[in-house]
Order: structure tokens, then sequence, then C-alpha cells
């Protein structure tokens, strides 16, 4: 089943650039420039792109606070500007950088709030504040007004306001951006959670990789506004070449003359007593028998493809769009 | 409408965090109570000076006045926040309303009521009293209609002002201090009888914008005057429907403005 659809999306931007003293000139900038998608139910979407690439915006327009200028969207199969607050009902928002606690209040607060405006019945938003009291250890600072919480212990809070009224779709707008190594990895196991039972489809932009390696089987990379990457993390590593290397620490340096087969030498440091291959038509085990059986091998290491590398060479190459 | 208790949830949150700041609370209310003496003030100066101004006597002149007041004193405590729109756009929080199951005007309008401007009301319904009292007015049941539908019509007039001008910031976020030539420079008009100005100026404000019809033409019907200016004696009992009018214009322009908002960047 299809929850969020967007076909041609387009948003626009008028800018007034000054153009001598008292002149402005008008600028169209294209901040979402013909975005196709869909997300079926139970899904988890990593949403990245470089800062400015269109990410926040789309989610803007998905969860109805702004206007598309061309295209259309559904999500829940309704359109969000004009079904906004049938929409919200079936949507859970989090920004990672605004807020939508009652600042001066304490969070339990926050929480009744919330059930009086998404009009919960009382049993359902004690099951679903229980759930989340509980994965996400709320319960030392419910009493805390927000305004003296923690950067972890308040979005915490966020994710657990944007849950209470049961939403279809969660959407996270850097969720775990400023925070600790600790409460990174709670918030992201909580998520991995909550993907788990396949009802909720979640999706999140991030300037952190490892949010998308731990939560999301599927990867949509934009840049200047256009989808550049839509599939798994294993799939961009296949298009973009990355390579498993060998690293090896070596008695003596090889012969010149020596090669391994289905892989290439990238590097030979301390006077070619440390050497690095990366395994292109060979396996792993392969590649180290070979190895051992023409070298004197002391050490060695397998080293896996670097996410943050592949996406750096993907934001720097904007034209590759295929 | 079953939104309302959510609204109510809302205003109630309100009144607990401002309640997080007594002493603060205290100080912003007994000041705003003061600046709503002074314009009661500037009124009974002006008087001083001059027996009668444009034909008006000190107490039909305290009549409009205090009817321009009370309208306004309600307009600014319940709908006068909305002036922040600027703020919560820059902030954010204009996003988290958007993605809230409520109308954005009434949500924003419910999470920042200043309960401090309270008084301002209680201290303009004082004058009113006072000053009907000092005129001696010949009550018909449409009269004392007509005395509680006036403040509510400028209520709903002087919020429609604000919402108005508020919705500068949806299409220009530096709109400044321009909305308030309208909001703070209508009730400055309105406090005055409509023959004290003329020209163009007394056309385009008193007649256009409708601010003429917020006191002073209720205020002669409730005296039983004819208008110097030649307006029909019914022409009082027109202000709810301009403030009506008002009200519809502002709720269009707030909808359009919603659809314009550009939120800010991540």
């Amino acid at each position: 089943m299809t929850v969020i659809e967007m076909h041609d999306l387009k948003k626009d931007f008028t800018v007034r650039v000054r153009a001598g003293r008292f002149r402005r000139r008008k600028r169209t900038v294209a901040a979402v420039d013909g975005i196709d998608l869909t997300v079926d139910r139970g899904e988890m979407v990593g949403y990245i792109g470089p800062n400015g690439a269109g990410k926040s915006t789309t989610l803007k327009m998905l969860t109805g606070i702004l206007t598309p200028s061309a295209g259309t969207v559904r999500v829940c199969g309704l359109t969000p500007v004009p079904q906004r607050t049938r929409l919200a009902r079936r949507i859970g928002v989090v920004f990672g950088q605004r807020s939508q606690l009652w600042w001066d209040l304490p969070l339990h607060e926050s929480f009744t709030l919330l059930r009086h405006i998404y009009r919960v019945p009382a049993a359902d938003h004690a099951a679903r504040l229980a759930r989340c009291r509980s994965l996400l250890d709320l319960d030392d600072f419910l009493d805390t007004p927000v305004r003296q919480l923690s950067l972890g212990q308040r979005m915490r809070g966020e994710i657990t306001a944007a849950l209470l009224h049961g939403p279809d779709v969660l959407f996270l707008d850097e969720p775990t951006i400023g925070l600790d190594v600790v409460s990174k990895q709670a918030v992201r196991g909580f998520l991995a959670e909550l993907g788990q039972g396949g009802d909720v489809t979640l999706m999140l932009t991030t300037h952190d990789l490892a949010d998308i390696e731990r939560l999301c089987r599927r990867l949509v990379v934009i840049d200047h506004g256009h989808v550049v990457h839509d599939g798994t993390i294993e799939a961009l590593h296949a298009r973009y070449g990355s390579r498993r290397r060998l690293v090896a620490d070596l008695d003596a340096p090889l012969p010149a003359s020596f090669t391994l087969a289905g892989a290439s030498l990238v590097a030979s440091e301390a006077d070619g007593h440390r050497v690095s291959f990366t395994l292109e038509s060979t396996t792993a085990a392969e590649a180290v028998a070979a190895l051992m059986a023409s070298a004197s091998v002391r050490d060695l290491s397998l080293v896996e493809p670097d996410i943050e590398d592949v996406v750096a060479r993907l934001y720097a190459s904007p034209g590759d769009t295929s | 409408m079953a939104d309302l208790r959510a609204y109510g949830a809302l205003i109630g949150g309100q009144f607990r965090s401002i309640a997080s700041y007594r002493v603060s609370f205290l100080v912003e209310m007994s000041s705003n109570a003061m600046t709503t003496a002074l314009d009661i003030t500037t009124v009974l100066v002006l008087f001083g000076a001059n027996r009668s101004v444009a034909g008006f006597s000190l107490a039909e002149a305290l009549l409009v006045a205090s009817l321009s007041s009370l309208g306004f004193a309600l307009a600014d405590m319940l709908v006068g926040n909305v002036d922040h729109l600027k703020t919560y756009v820059r902030s954010g929080l204009m996003d988290v309303i958007l993605v809230r199951p409520l109308g954005s005007l009434w949500q924003l309008l419910c999470m920042d009521l200043p309960f401090r401007k309270a008084l301002r009301v209680v201290l303009a319904l004082v004058v009113l009293g006072v000053a009907i009292h000092l005129n001696d007015v010949d009550w018909t049941p449409g009269r004392v209609a007509l005395l509680v539908l006036s403040p509510l019509a400028g209520l709903v007039f002087f919020g429609a002002i604000f919402v108005l001008s508020a919705s500068l910031a949806f299409w220009w976020v530096d709109s400044g201090e321009l909305g308030s030539a309208f909001t703070y420079g209508g009730r400055d008009f309105t406090s005055y009888p409509v023959p004290v100005y003329a020209g163009w100026f007394r056309a385009v404000f008193a007649y256009a914008l409708g601010f003429g019809f917020v006191a002073y033409q209720p205020a002669l019907a409730l005296l039983g005057r004819t208008d110097p200016l030649g307006l029909p004696a019914w022409a009082g009992y027109l202000s709810p429907l301009v403030a009506l009018v008002a009200a519809v214009v502002a709720a269009l322009v707030w909808r359009a403005g919603v659809r314009h908002y550009r939120s800010t960047g991540s």
C-alpha cells in the first residue's frame, strides 16, 4: 500500500538579490526540482543530501507546511495543504531544530495538552505513553520543565510527542542532530524497534549516515532538488564502485612485479611494509590466500567500504544523475 | 465545535506557562493598566483645554473614547499577540502549529494569550460605565443591545485589523512596525468623534476603512444625536456588519498568507 506519493514535485522560492544601491532583482531558485518518489507502508526511508539540497523543503511539502509550486503530492491518500488538519492526525513530525513541547511546562503536561489537541482517547494515550516511557527512559524527567531538559532528553520527549496520537507516518527532520553518542543510540534503538512493527512508515533526513545504516534499508539521496539515488545502501556501494580493502603488514616489501589476481594495489606505506589492495573481482578469502602464499604476512585487516566516502563523492558530482 | 476543548486546553497551558513567572506577570499587568489610564487621560486633557470639540461635550466624547477603548482592549488581549507572527515564523513555531490538527490562527492566539492585558479590559469597562452615567441615555431595548454589541463588534473589527497587519509577515518577514500604523493608529482615530477629522483623511479612515463605525456611530445612536456629517440614525447599528466584513477579509488574507508561507531554513 502506497503511503507517500510525489510526482514531479517542485518548490520554487523567489529571492530578491541586491542589484545596485536601491534596486533589487528577483531571482527564482528551485529548492525542489521535480521529485518522483513513492513510499510503501512500513518502509523506513533515509532521505539525505547536502545542505540546501531540498530535504527539509520536501518534508515540509509532505507535512502540509509548504504549498508545492508544481506537481502532486499525496500522503495517506490526502493532499497535504488543502487537507492539512485531517492529515495532521495521521502523521507525526519531529523537527530536530525546533520544539513542539511547551517550554515552560513540565514534560508530562505537554503530553496531556497534545492528547487534547489530537483528541486521543485516554486509554490509547496512556498505553502509548507507557510504551515510550519505558523504551525511551522518560521517567526521570517527566516532571522537569522542558526548558531545563538536556538536548538528548528533550529529543526523546519530542519523539514521544510525535507518536502519542498513533500516526501512520513519522517524519523526522535531523532527529539526532547535536546529540551525544548515548542519546543517539537511544533514539536509533527506539526508532528501529518502532519500524520493526511494520505499521509505521518512517522517513528521516539526517547528516549522520550511521542513522541510515542502522535504520533504513532504503536510501534516497537528493542534490540540487533532484533524486540522485534511490535504493539500498548496497546498491549505492555497487553503483559508485566502493570496494572492500585488504590491508596487510609485511616482513619484507613485495617485489615490484607482484600482482594479486582480481585486486589492485592502491597504497604502499612504510617502505613497502604496509600495502593496501582493493578487492575487485575476487573474494577476501582468495586474496588473503594468494597473498599469504607469496609473502610473509605479519598482520591483516579487511576494511569495509565507508558510506561517508561514497556519499561525499556523490555530493561532489551533482551532474551524475544518470 | 469539538475543537473547543482543544483550544481550551491550549489556553490552560498558556496560563500555567505564564504562572511560572509570577512576578514578571504582575509587573507587566500593572504597567499595562497604566497605559490604558493614560489613553483616557489624553481625552480628558484635550477637553480640559476646550469645553467642547467639534460640537461634542466632554461626556459625549468620553463615550466615544470608552467604546473605542473597550473594543480595542478586548481585541488587544485576545488577538493582539498575532503581532508576534514574525517571531514565530523565524523561530519555527509556525511550522509546529501547521502540523497540528487545529486552525493555525486560533492555535497561535490560544498559545500566546496575554492574560496580563486583562486589567486593561476591566479599566475600559469602568470608564465606559462612567461615560454612560455622565450621559443622559434614553434606554430602549435596541440601545441596550447596541451597548453590548458595539464593544464586541469593536473586538472583531480591531481583531481583524491585527490579523491583517500581522499577515504581512507571511509575505515580508521584516514588515517591522508598518502594521502598527493601522492597529494603534486605528485605535487613536476611533477615540475621537469623526467630525474632528477632515477631507480625504476622514473619508478614507472613517468610511472606506470603516473606523468610523467602531465607536463614533454607535455612540451617536446611543445618545440619540443626529450625525453632523449626515449619516442616518441607523448607521450606528451597522457596526456588527462592518466588523463582520472586516473579519471575512482578514480570514481570507490569513488563509492566502498561510498558503504563501515560506517557512525558514532547515
